[in-house]
């Protein structure tokens, strides 16, 4: 039975004890230092960097969003050991760019920062998965991609995870989709329960038993066809 | 419909073969880091038996809400674990964008339904920090005796629930029955057992009634010795020992990389708690320890659960020696309504009063992200503002979301029965995960 | 209603297709006594109804001295299902096939708004209301309902439980919804029933 070493969080020399915020200035205020160390190593990737609330926000390039991610995580005077989160924004102005945010956290230096990216609309959107970095952008990122339809390149398995694969409605929280779906309630219903629970086996896990001999023969007829089964 | 699709992910099927059937690719030796590298490949083909397909859920009583786990399974054994969720997503971040600030606060309630009160504050803060107010002392005080009420309510919860799907079932009605103690507080103060929508932005729905505190000191004092007897029915015991020790271990590295967060990663041996290292409602200055493990089982996390309530304890005793009188509710007519007698009478607090219910208050534009340490996790609400009185995003950053994906991780090699106990030991709420 | 005449007479109608006599009457009364006080409860618990549910389940609220100590999981050993908490459309085949899997007689109470009427969660998500996928006897409201609105509910259900005949052989028919029947609405022609405003009441807010 293995016994861990402890890891402490703030081991970094020279930190301040940690306090409650108070009277945080809307802008302006102390920067991230990792801000100032990632304009003198990436220059032109990033792009401006904001402090709103006294959270650092800096708005990088995303096409070496991947580049940026692995070196705040391996370089040792950055240490971004843990990813908090992996999402996206839609404004309600048509002509701004979505935004794509990383939420990272430092433990050994007690820091947070957030990595913002613009994805302009009209075209795919495409943004490198950071899954060799950190796991748990695993299924982040996947339900980025269920509801934004965000392709992440390079994510091992991009399927929909909080709606069924065969979701026709599109991305819900694109905000040209309306709040109660695209289609009628009845229209949803039907599609809902037409989905039969048993046929909700991937490929991947139909392979792994007898199970295959078991199936309907209709449905033994459509996975044939190279139909895939939802999740 | 039949739509093509490729999956780019290494499957144990390379598609249908020539008969028809999936072709299989057996799992054989696996990867350095997977326990069955011991797997025998040498065996005669009749004594290697085929791996089973199992499926627990969505239904089921032991999955802690609709979680769906589909396990590949050689004889007792699970070689791999593929969890399904979304059977209970319900478009919480959607609506969020249609809601002004505080009619977003029920719906805090119902994301992580076992700390209702504590995903409200999490919430308030991070508006508060959005509209760049500071709540009163008052405030600040009743904040910490909700949040810690909230974490015993849910690891009362998690106990109750982790011994039934062990087999131990009397724990569960123990600490429901300390559940209602708190419910009776909750009831006293704001009106509603469970989904309590107890904070506004810029302060608490309502004060604390007279005598509240009396029930609490009362509360304090029956909870200990409710834990005591917890603890000596589970904590040495040679059942729920031999049933959890050696479970599910995460390294630390692990642990970190997979995003774990609160008693999980903590079990894991990473001294990672939001309240001391971000702190937020003055919580560096209580007096009070973070439990941590070293093993990173199953075990460990119910050790530093238990601990935890302890240690909540102990906060709200220090909590109510220093609560302050005073208004509870910050002074700032744009957010906060006015008094009904105000509202009723004077022309400035009506208007104050009806621009505040149609139109809601409106923060500039910004962005915040407040963490808090939620009894499952890191729980944060990211707020994105436009200057409306509706935040144009609404994220809800869940720590049981996170914490399960490293479940596949957790439960290979194990047995069958253990997955339950896994599962049980992440503490999942599958309202917050699906959201 | 006005001034009327006061009835002279008492009228009563007798179902001349009720043929229950003294003895079926008695057998009535006993299944149903029996049935009604041990009603095994499927929990079909999703979200907060369901910790409110637990709740009724434990000590203070003790739903075992209504005979429903035992919790079927298993649907095919439980009389009632507690629908508790929200359905999501992905759920709702579930639903759907737990409610098929469980044997006459069965009976369904809905828990909370959200299973009765989908609660707060009127988007894209979550069917609004589970008497759309299966037949409900008792609809509990409340946001998660207390358990002393959940007992009622129980209690509401006996009381429907006893009124049951064996005489009435249609009353455990189980229909599926059948597209050749002339009673089926198709999808199409629900959408174009419920316009201008769709299918939901609060069609008209969206936006809101």
């Amino acid at each position: 039975m293995s016994v861990f070493q402890i890891v402490q969080a703030g081991t970094a020399p020279g930190l301040p004890e940690p306090v409650s915020p108070r009277n945080v200035p809307h802008r302006g205020g102390d920067a991230n230092p990792s801000a100032e160390a990632l304009k003198l190593r990436f220059g032109g990737a990033v792009s401006r960097v904001d402090v709103v609330w006294g959270e650092t926000a800096v708005t990088i390039d995303v096409a070496r969003a991947l580049e940026i991610v692995q070196w705040l995580h391996d370089d040792e005077t950055q240490s971004y050991e843990y990813l908090v989160d992996v999402t996206a924004v839609e404004f309600r102005d048509r002509d701004q760019p979505m935004e794509m945010i990383w939420h990272l956290r430092s433990i050994k230096y007690r820091r947070f920062l957030r990595l913002k990216a613009q994805l302009p609309k009209g075209k795919p959107m495409h943004v490198p998965s950071i899954c060799p970095v950190y796991k748990s952008a695993d299924w982040l990122e996947r339900e980025c991609y269920d509801m934004f339809g965000i392709t992440f390149d390079g994510h091992p398995d991009l399927r929909r995870i909080l709606l069924w694969e065969q979701y026709a409605e599109g991305f819900p929280l694109r905000k040209d989709f309306p709040l109660r779906g695209r289609f009628s309630r009845a229209e949803q219903l039907r599609q809902a329960l037409a989905a039969n629970p048993e046929a909700r086996y991937s490929m991947e896990e139909l392979a792994i038993a007898d199970a295959f001999e078991e199936l309907p023969l209709d449905m033994r007829a459509r996975i044939k066809g190279g139909e895939s089964t939802g999740e | 419909m039949a739509t093509t699709r490729t999956i780019e992910v290494e499957l144990s099927t390379t598609g249908l073969g020539a008969d028809g059937k999936p072709q299989r690719v057996p799992l054989v030796a696996g990867d350095a880091g997977s326990r069955f590298a011991h797997a025998p490949t040498d065996i005669e083909s009749d004594l290697v038996g085929e791996h089973m397909l199992i499926n627990i859920g969505p239904q089921h009583p032991a999955t802690h809400g609709v979680l769906r786990l589909v396990l590949e399974l050689d004889g007792e054994t699970v070689v791999r674990c593929i969890p399904h969720i979304g059977y209970l997503h319900c478009g919480f971040e959607k609506i969020g964008e249609y809601r002004q600030y505080n009619q977003i606060i029920p719906w805090t309630d119902r994301d992580d339904y076992l700390n209702c009160i504590g995903n409200n504050i999490a919430f308030a803060l991070g508006a508060e920090r959005l509209f760049g107010i500071e709540i009163t002392p008052r405030c600040i005080v009743l904040r910490v005796i909700a949040m810690e009420l909230s974490r015993i309510s849910s690891h009362l919860v998690w106990m109750g629930t982790t011994g039934i799907d062990i087999g131990a079932f009397t724990p569960f009605l123990w600490s429901f029955q300390e559940r209602e103690n708190i419910y009776n507080l909750l009831e006293g103060w704001v009106g509603a057992r469970l989904t309590t929508s107890a904070t506004r932005v810029g302060g608490m729905a309502a004060d604390i009634p007279d005598g509240w505190l009396d029930g609490l000191h009362a509360f304090m004092r029956s909870l200990p010795k409710t834990l005591d007897e917890c603890d000596r029915m589970l904590t040495r015991n040679g059942i729920w020992v031999g049933r959890t020790v050696g479970l599910g271990v995460m390294t630390p590295e692990e642990a970190l990389n997979y995003g774990l967060s609160g008693p999980m990663i903590r079990a894991s041996g990473v001294a990672y708690d939001v309240r001391k290292d971000f702190p937020y409602l003055d919580y560096e200055t209580y007096d009070f320890e973070v439990p941590v493990g070293t093993s990173g089982d199953v075990y460990d996390r119910y050790l530093v659960r238990m601990e935890e309530m302890r240690q909540s304890v102990r906060i709200i005793e220090q909590a109510i020696t220093r609560l302050p009188d005073g208004p509870v509710n910050v002074d700032d007519p744009r957010v906060i309504l006015p008094p009904k007698h105000k509202a009723t009478s004077e022309m400035e607090s009506m208007i104050h009063h009806f621009k505040n219910v149609m139109e809601g208050p409106r923060p500039p534009v910004g962005e915040s992200y407040v963490a808090v340490e939620s009894p499952k996790g890191e729980k944060g609400y990211y707020m994105v503002s436009d200057g409306t009185s509706k935040p144009v995003r609404w994220r809800i950053r869940p720590p049981s979301f996170v914490n399960l994906s490293a479940i596949p991780k957790m439960v290979e090699g194990h047995l069958l029965s253990d997955v339950i106990a896994i599962n049980a030991s992440i503490d999942i709420v599958m309202g917050e995960i699906d959201r | 209603m006005g001034l009327t005449a006061p009835a002279k007479s008492h009228v009563v109608s007798i179902d001349p297709a009720n043929t229950d006599s003294w003895m079926t009457t008695r057998l009535d009364f006993l299944v149903n006594w029996g049935r009604a006080n041990s009603l095994w409860p499927m929990p079909f618990g999703t979200a907060c109804c369901a910790i409110e549910f637990m709740a009724s389940a434990a000590s203070k609220f003790d739903l075992a001295r209504f005979g429903m100590e035992r919790m079927g999981y298993s649907p095919r050993q439980a009389d009632v299902l507690i629908c508790a908490g929200r359905v999501p459309f992905k759920l709702a085949p579930v639903l759907r096939r737990i409610w098929q899997q469980m044997p006459q007689p069965k009976w369904a109470i809905s828990m909370g708004a959200c299973a009765s009427t989908g609660g707060m969660f009127d988007n894209y998500a979550v069917v609004q209301g589970i008497d759309t996928i299966i037949p409900v006897d008792v609809y509990v409201p409340g946001c998660p309902p207390r358990p002393e609105a959940l007992i009622y509910g129980i209690m509401m259900l006996q009381k429907k439980v006893m009124k049951d005949r064996m005489g009435d052989t249609a009353a455990r028919d189980e229909m599926e919804p059948d597209p050749k029947s002339q009673f089926y609405i198709p999808a199409t022609l629900v959408d174009e029933l419920s316009e201008p405003f769709g299918n939901s009441v609060q069609q008209t807010r969206s936006g809101m």
